[in-house]
């Protein structure tokens, strides 16, 4: 086992946590234009992520800066490559932020755009991380340069093929998941009513997308290629094990009107179809277009050993101590929210 | 306009931007302890009503701070790519570890202030405070460590056209990153003490608040002036090992074209820069004598690196006015606390007005500075190492650049409307007031009172003694 693919995981787990955390607040973001039916439940979707947001968001940064240190070759091309559709994700996230903390000093017309802008600002990051995820696993143009692999391109619309439209709104389902899971898990009376309606119909419409998309992996010669790389090993049988236990998992919670083990299957689910991809990628980090000659993978976009070693004693000393407090924090917050509750 | 002037253009923008809110942040966690500390220790109202006036400047800062932070975070990799495969493996590592251990201590436990005074203990809020006070510093700490090898890269090798990590003290304890840590986190205090003293000397001037007022200000100035006082002595030691380090840049700050022996110090001045001279009044040898305790040393001049040199005119002019802004601060804050020393801080209103309009002195202060040490580092991104101008993404075209800057600077300015709105709403409105006031109408002798409070305030601080402000 080498520290490449120690590092490999540990990216992986870190996207899992952040697809568990933040995807739950990115969801809630969009079934804002949806679910609630008045200001006083808006206020309580608005609550119910008020004190973790931050802090959520907080594992993409970590995401971002451990790509840098691991696997900066990684970084550099997947984000130039993306450029647009990376700053759209990132005005998004700031728009969502402003929206969410400076919506109690709002006159009603302010208030409004505020809503409108958590809207839009939590769709673009929901629907783009899919697509970009996509666009790692069918492959970019790369070419040779000085110090390995290089993109090509920076364009938006040639992001857009029909399967990374597939995996962004997958990407979308499993954040709508978790989010109508978070909000069932959260609010009260007839909000919570929807919210349980919507998590179920959007399991649904989950497990359709993920059929839609394996079938549509397995024609491309991309499936052929996922199971020669991590996906066909152990470690890809977990990763569906996972996944598909999270599914079924969270329908039993469903069903038992239980929310916390729904809310629990939801972050099971994201977590099993993270890994899924991450088993199909690997030893790639992105796959080229032309070949694996160019493909950005861990041992040639890995930075020397000594970075590796000092970033992975970090994480291991703070990652679980993190969970710790948040975990700790989180619970003062637990419990179902009152519309009286609604601090801002 | 090319791409890579539009890369720097960006950069710069949404760096300046993110630098506006991040070392007020710090600042103003700093003093947001302080006020905690005294709810702590007195349990009074006001105490708590004044940390909490505190907390909502300092989240509405933070919520602008993360937003625009995030964009950084990702800046490298979209913008600066060649840069990004160059510096990784050495300058990855800071940023991971700056969210590990300061972003999540400061997000997790400023909810805990924001939202948890009535479901934690005080004991644990009190603690929550310190630890966003921590997290806000440990972020500081981090991305100046990535920023300070920029400057004088230290503990890596080259293989592969790859900077590698091959000692982790030296590159994070690199020539330049204590003094330049603390150049900045004063920095930072000076400017949390700034606007704490602004805000209470306006309420003082105006007849409002003046319990709360007078509470805030003591602890405002002892950290204004501690903060103001170290901030010329690290700027020294910051200094001397610019000349060592980085001779060309020292020589842009003072528009030294010649290499020369006993080279000269100016107090201000226009850089003549096709006459290759500077206009202005000077003090001969000084350079050399700061550089190198010696009248008669010799220091480089823009000459010995041709090729290779920093804009003069803005290094020139940033660092003289970050100079002399730094010693104005200086004799403010000695003037400040010689008044609360005295007790007669309400009683010097030209005093009061001179710090209400001072706030935005010690931001142009730190851009002034921060400018000095950036474009200062040019024409290299890591110095001596990698040119800035190879360090962008070759496939990000002029346009795409083009228009994310747009959007940058359209969303940016709505967002400091919406800060300063945010800002000035909360300021107006004031601390909750606590039920039983001083009665209204007396307005000279309230005043009076509240010098008389601006000493005892300093006392209950310390020793807790709630009886002192039942007046």
């Amino acid at each position: 086992m080498s520290l490449e693919w120690v590092w490999f995981a540990l990216v992986g787990v870190l996207l899992a946590l952040y697809a568990a955390t933040g995807g739950y607040d990115l969801g809630i973001g969009v079934l804002y234009a949806f679910l609630p039916r008045s200001d006083a439940e808006r206020g309580v979707l608005r609550q119910s992520i008020g004190p973790v947001w931050d802090g959520n968001q907080v594992w993409l940064l970590v995401l971002g800066g451990a790509l840098f240190g691991a696997f900066p070759l990684a970084y550099a091309d997947s984000l130039s490559a993306f450029y647009l559709a990376v700053m759209l994700i990132l005005f998004g996230l700031i728009l969502r932020a402003v929206s969410l903390e400076f919506h109690g000093h709002g006159s009603p017309f302010v208030k409004e755009l505020l809503d409108l802008g958590l809207f839009v600002g939590s769709l673009l990051p929901a629907l783009l991380f899919g697509v970009a995820v996509g666009n790692l696993v069918e492959g970019i143009g790369m070419r040779a340069a000085g110090g390995g692999p290089q993109t090509t391109s920076s364009g938006l619309f040639s992001l857009l093929t029909p399967y990374t439209l597939l995996t962004g709104l997958t990407g979308l389902a499993v954040f709508l998941v978790m989010g109508s899971s978070w909000a069932a898990l959260k609010t009260q009376g007839d909000l919570q009513r929807r919210s349980a309606a919507a998590r179920s119909a959007m399991q649904i419409v989950l497990v359709v997308l993920v059929a839609a998309l394996t079938a549509l992996t397995a024609v491309t010669d991309i499936a052929k290629e996922q199971l020669s790389n991590g996906l066909g090993g152990p470690a890809g049988w977990i990763m569906l094990a996972v996944l598909i236990g999270g599914l079924v998992y969270a329908r039993w919670g469903m069903l038992r009107n239980d929310d916390w083990r729904a809310f629990v299957g939801a972050v099971v689910t994201v977590a099993g179809l993270a890994g899924v991809g991450a088993a199909g990628l690997y030893p790639n980090l992105i796959r080229s277009d032309s070949g694996d000659r160019l493909s950005v993978t861990v041992s040639n976009a890995a930075s020397g050993n000594l970075t590796l070693v000092l970033m992975l004693v970090v994480a291991v000393v703070a990652v679980p101590v993190v969970l710790a407090y948040s975990i700790y924090v989180n619970r003062v917050f637990s419990g179902r929210i009152a519309p009286e509750d609604v601090e801002y | 306009m090319s791409a890579l002037l539009l890369d720097r253009l960006q950069f710069a923008f949404t760096v300046s931007f993110h630098f506006i809110f991040a070392p007020l942040s710090i600042g103003l966690s700093v003093l947001l302890v302080l006020a905690e500390r005294r709810y702590y220790r007195s349990g009074l109202e006001v105490d708590r009503h004044a940390s909490t006036f505190w907390l909502k400047l300092l989240v509405a800062t933070v919520a602008i701070g993360v937003a625009t932070g995030v964009p950084m975070e990702f800046s490298f990799g979209t913008n600066w790519s060649n840069y990004s495969r160059f510096v990784g493996g050495v300058f990855g590592a800071p940023l991971a570890i700056e969210g590990l251990v300061a972003f999540f201590l400061e997000s997790t436990f400023i909810a805990v202030l924001i939202f948890g005074r009535k479901r934690v203990s005080k004991r644990f809020y009190y603690l929550s405070a310190w630890l966003v006070t921590i997290g806000a510093h440990l972020s500081a700490v981090w991305i100046l460590i990535a920023n300070s090898w920029q400057q004088t890269p230290a503990g890596y090798k080259i293989v592969d056209g790859r900077a590698e990590l091959t000692s982790v003290w030296s590159a994070v304890i690199n020539y330049s990153t204590v003094p330049r840590i603390l150049h900045t986190v004063f920095a930072a205090w000076v400017i949390g003490a700034f606007v704490v003293i602004s805000i209470s000397a306006y309420y003082i001037l105006k007849g409002r608040h003046l319990q709360f007022a007078h509470r805030s200000l003591p602890s405002a100035i002892v950290v204004g002036l501690i903060a103001a006082i170290m901030m010329p002595v690290i700027g020294h030691w910051s200094a001397v090992i610019v000349a060592e380090h980085q001779p060309a840049k020292l020589a842009a700050m003072e528009g030294l074209y010649t290499s020369q022996e006993g080279a000269p110090l100016y107090l201000f001045g226009w850089v003549d820069t096709g006459g290759e001279r500077v206009i202005g009044p000077y003090l001969p040898n000084m350079l050399s004598a700061l550089a190198d305790l010696d009248l008669y040393s010799e220091i480089k001049g823009l000459d010995a690196f041709a090729g290779a040199t920093p804009p003069v005119q803005i290094v020139f002019q940033s660092w003289h006015l970050m100079v002399a802004l730094g010693m104005l601060f200086v004799l403010v804050m000695l003037v400040a606390g010689w008044l609360l020393w005295r007790r007669r801080l309400a009683y010097h209103r030209w005093f009061l007005w001179i710090m209400v309009v001072a706030v935005p002195l010690p931001w142009v202060a730190t851009m002034a500075g921060w400018t000095t040490a950036e474009v200062g580092r040019q024409p290299w991104v890591v110095y001596e190492l990698m040119r800035t101008s190879q360090g962008a993404s070759p496939t990000v075209t002029a346009s795409q650049v083009a228009s994310t800057l747009a959007l940058f600077v359209l969303i940016y300015a709505l967002l400091f409307v919406a800060w300063m709105w945010v800002v000035t709403g909360i300021v107006r409105k004031g601390p909750d007031k606590v039920p039983v006031e001083p009665p209204r109408g007396a307005g000279a002798a309230a005043v009076g009172a509240g010098a008389g409070a601006a000493g005892t305030g300093a006392r209950a601080a310390a020793t807790g003694a709630p009886e002192e402000v039942s007046s």
